[in-house]
C-alpha cells in the first residue's frame, strides 16, 4: 500500500497504527505559531472498535491500510465461523466470533450488512441500521396496557434481549434500532 | 455541478471585520502611530526553520523568483531603521501548506512597532487595544500576565529552562504523550513545542486574556535575550480560549546576533530537508545600520474575528476560504 503524509490525512482515510488497520476520525493542525506543526489524529481501530489519538509531527507519514466495505449478504453460522456472499461478484467470506463480535445479535439468515475487509480477511461486521426480528420468548404482558410505559425483557430469534411494551407478545416482529439495542416499534405487517 | 460562488461567512462578519480594522487604525492614529504600507512580493523571505512559504515561477530566464512574505518584519524594520518613528500596518501574510481549524495559508495580520518600547510597555499597549476590540464581557479582567516557566511548570510540572530528556520522556508518558519521545528526541525547542502546544495553551485565556512572556532562549526568533534573566529571550504572546492571537519581541537589534541566527535556522531549514533560504541583506544592511530600540508585535486579525464573534473554524470568518477562492 501507498504511504500518506500528514498533508493528505482526512476523516475516513485508511491507515496502518501499531500493526492495526485504523481510519481516521478527526485531524487537528497544532502549530504554534513560529514552532514545530504537529497533527493530532483521532483514530478508530477498525479491529477492537477503540478510539486513538495520536500525535504526528507534520511531514511524518503512514502506510494506508488496505480496507474495503462491502454490503454482503449473512448466510448461516456454522457454531465456529459465520459464513457471508457478496450478492454481486457470489464470492464468499468467513468471519470469526471476534470479527462480528456484538453484530451476531442482530444477523439473520439471508440478512443484507456490511462487512468490513482488511487485506481480503473480514475484520468486522456492521448490522443495518433497524432489524425486524421475531420475539421467541416474553413474559405475557396484562390485556389492554397500551400505555408503553414500563416495559419488559423481550429475547429475539437471534438471541438479542431488548426491553419491549408490555403490549408485545411472543410471535409477533418487532422493528430495533441496532446503533442502541432500543425497541423502535412492532414491524409493519 | 453547481459552482459555489458565495460567501462562506456571513455578511454580519464582512461588516464587523470593516469595524475592527477601522477601530484599530482609530487606535493607532490617536497613538501618533504611523499606518505604512511594505511589499507583499519580495526578493528574499525569512528562514524560520518551520514556516514553508509561496514563491513566483519565473516568467522569462533572468527574472528570479519572488516570495510572498510571511510576515511584513523585515522590511518594517527597514523604515525603523530609516528613522521612522513607532509604525503599523494591516497586511495579508501567506504560509504555504497551513490549512486548518486556525489556519488559512494567506491571512490578515495587524503588525505594529513602538520605538522606545520595552517588553512590558508593549504589553500594556496590547492590552489598551485589545480593551478596545474585545466585547466588555470577554475582556472583564485585567490581561493575565505569566512568564513560560511558570506556566509550563503550572501544567506539565517541568522547567521549560532546564532540558533532560529523561525527565522530559517520564513527564510525558504521565501526561499521555509517549509518542512526544520518539517525535522530540534531544531536541529541547521540540519538547517545548509539543508540551505547549499539546498541554498548556488550551488552558490560556479561558476568562480573558492571558500574555506569556520570557521565552526559553533556544525558541528566540527575533527577540533579544534578556539582560538579568538567563536562558530566556523577550518575547511575548497573546492567548485567548487558548488560541494563539499575536506574537511580539523587544527586538534584536544586534546584527552579528541575528545573522547567526540566520545561519542557524538556514542550517536546521537544511538538516530538516526544509527548501533552501538566504539571508535577508536588505534587512542585514538595515540592522547594521542601525534599528532604534523598540518592541514588536503581530496580531492575527482573522482569529480576533473568531474570538469576537464565537466562531470555531476561521473559514467561518473569511469571506472566500482557501479551498474556495
Amino acid at each position: 500500500m501507498a504511504n500518506y503524509s500528514t498533508s493528505e490525512f482526512k476523516g475516513g482515510l485508511k491507515l496502518m497504527l501499531d500493526g492495526d488497520p485504523c481510519s481516521i476520525i478527526e485531524n487537528e493542525i497544532v502549530k504554534p505559531g513560529k514552532g514545530q506543526a504537529f497533527n493530532r489524529v483521532k483514530f478508530r481501530n477498525l479491529k477492537t472498535g477503540r478510539v486513538i489519538e495520536r500525535t504526528f509531527k507534520s511531514g511524518e507519514s503512514l502506510e494506508g491500510a488496505d480496507v474495503v466495505e462491502l454490503d454482503m449478504q449473512f448466510l448461516y453460522n456454522d457454531g465456529e465461523f459465520f459464513h457471508f456472499m457478496d450478492p454481486e461478484s457470489f464470492d464468499q467470506y468467513q468471519a470469526d466470533e471476534t470479527a462480528v463480535a456484538d453484530a451476531k445479535l442482530w444477523l439473520k439468515d439471508q440478512a443484507m450488512c456490511i462487512l468490513t475487509l482488511w487485506n481480503d480477511a473480514p475484520i468486522s461486521v456492521t448490522p443495518p441500521n433497524f432489524v425486524e426480528l421475531e420475539i421467541t420468548e416474553t413474559d405475557p404482558g396484562l390485556k389492554g396496557d397500551t400505555s408503553g410505559g414500563g416495559g419488559k425483557p423481550a429475547t429475539l430469534e437471534t438471541g438479542a434481549v431488548v426491553r419491549v411494551p408490555l403490549f408485545v407478545q411472543i410471535g409477533e416482529v418487532v422493528k430495533v434500532d441496532t446503533r442502541t439495542g432500543e425497541y423502535v416499534s412492532r414491524a409493519k405487517a | 455541478m453547481t459552482i459555489s460562488w458565495q460567501p462562506a461567512c456571513s455578511i454580519e462578519i464582512i461588516q464587523l471585520r470593516a469595524k475592527l480594522l477601522h477601530v484599530i487604525r482609530q487606535y493607532f492614529y490617536a497613538e501618533n502611530v504611523l499606518e505604512v504600507e511594505t511589499p507583499i512580493l519580495c526578493h528574499a523571505i525569512g528562514t524560520d526553520p518551520h514556516l514553508d512559504f509561496f514563491a513566483t515561477s519565473q516568467l522569462s530566464g533572468k527574472q528570479q523568483a519572488l516570495y510572498l512574505q510571511t510576515s511584513p518584519e523585515f522590511a518594517m524594520k527597514r523604515l525603523l531603521a530609516a528613522q521612522t518613528g513607532s509604525i503599523y500596518q494591516i497586511i495579508r501574510a501567506f504560509r504555504n501548506g497551513e490549512s486548518g481549524r486556525l489556519h488559512n495559508p494567506e491571512f490578515s495580520m495587524l503588525e505594529w512597532y513602538r520605538v522606545g518600547y520595552d517588553l512590558a510597555q508593549l504589553m500594556d499597549d496590547v492590552e489598551l487595544l485589545l480593551d478596545r476590540l474585545l466585547p466588555a464581557d470577554r475582556f472583564a479582567e485585567p490581561a493575565e500576565r505569566i512568564s513560560y516557566q511558570q506556566v509550563f511548570q503550572q501544567y506539565t510540572g517541568l522547567d521549560a529552562l532546564q532540558f533532560d530528556r529523561g525527565i522530559y520522556s517520564h513527564s510525558a508518558k504521565r501526561l499521555g504523550f509517549s509518542e512526544a519521545i520518539n517525535i522530540c528526541t534531544d531536541d529541547h525547542a521540540t519538547w517545548l513545542d509539543f508540551l505547549f502546544s499539546h498541554c498548556v495553551q488550551q488552558h490560556l485565556g479561558e476568562t480573558g486574556v492571558c500574555m506569556v512572556y520570557d521565552y526559553p532562549a533556544c525558541l528566540p526568533s527575533l527577540a533579544r535575550l534578556n539582560t538579568g534573566k538567563p536562558l530566556t529571550v523577550a518575547r511575548v504572546e497573546v492567548f485567548i480560549d487558548g488560541i494563539e492571537l499575536a506574537n511580539g519581541y523587544h527586538e534584536l537589534a544586534d546584527v552579528k546576533q541575528q545573522e547567526s541566527r540566520f545561519d542557524q535556522e538556514i542550517a536546521l531549514r537544511e538538516k530538516n530537508g526544509a527548501i533552501a533560504v538566504s539571508k535577508d541583506l536588505h534587512f542585514l544592511a538595515a540592522l547594521q545600520s542601525g534599528l532604534p530600540d523598540c518592541s514588536g508585535i503581530a496580531m492575527g486579525i482573522d482569529r480576533l474575528l473568531m474570538v469576537i464573534s464565537q466562531k470555531n473554524h476561521i473559514d467561518e470568518v473569511l469571506a472566500f476560504p482557501i479551498e474556495n477562492a
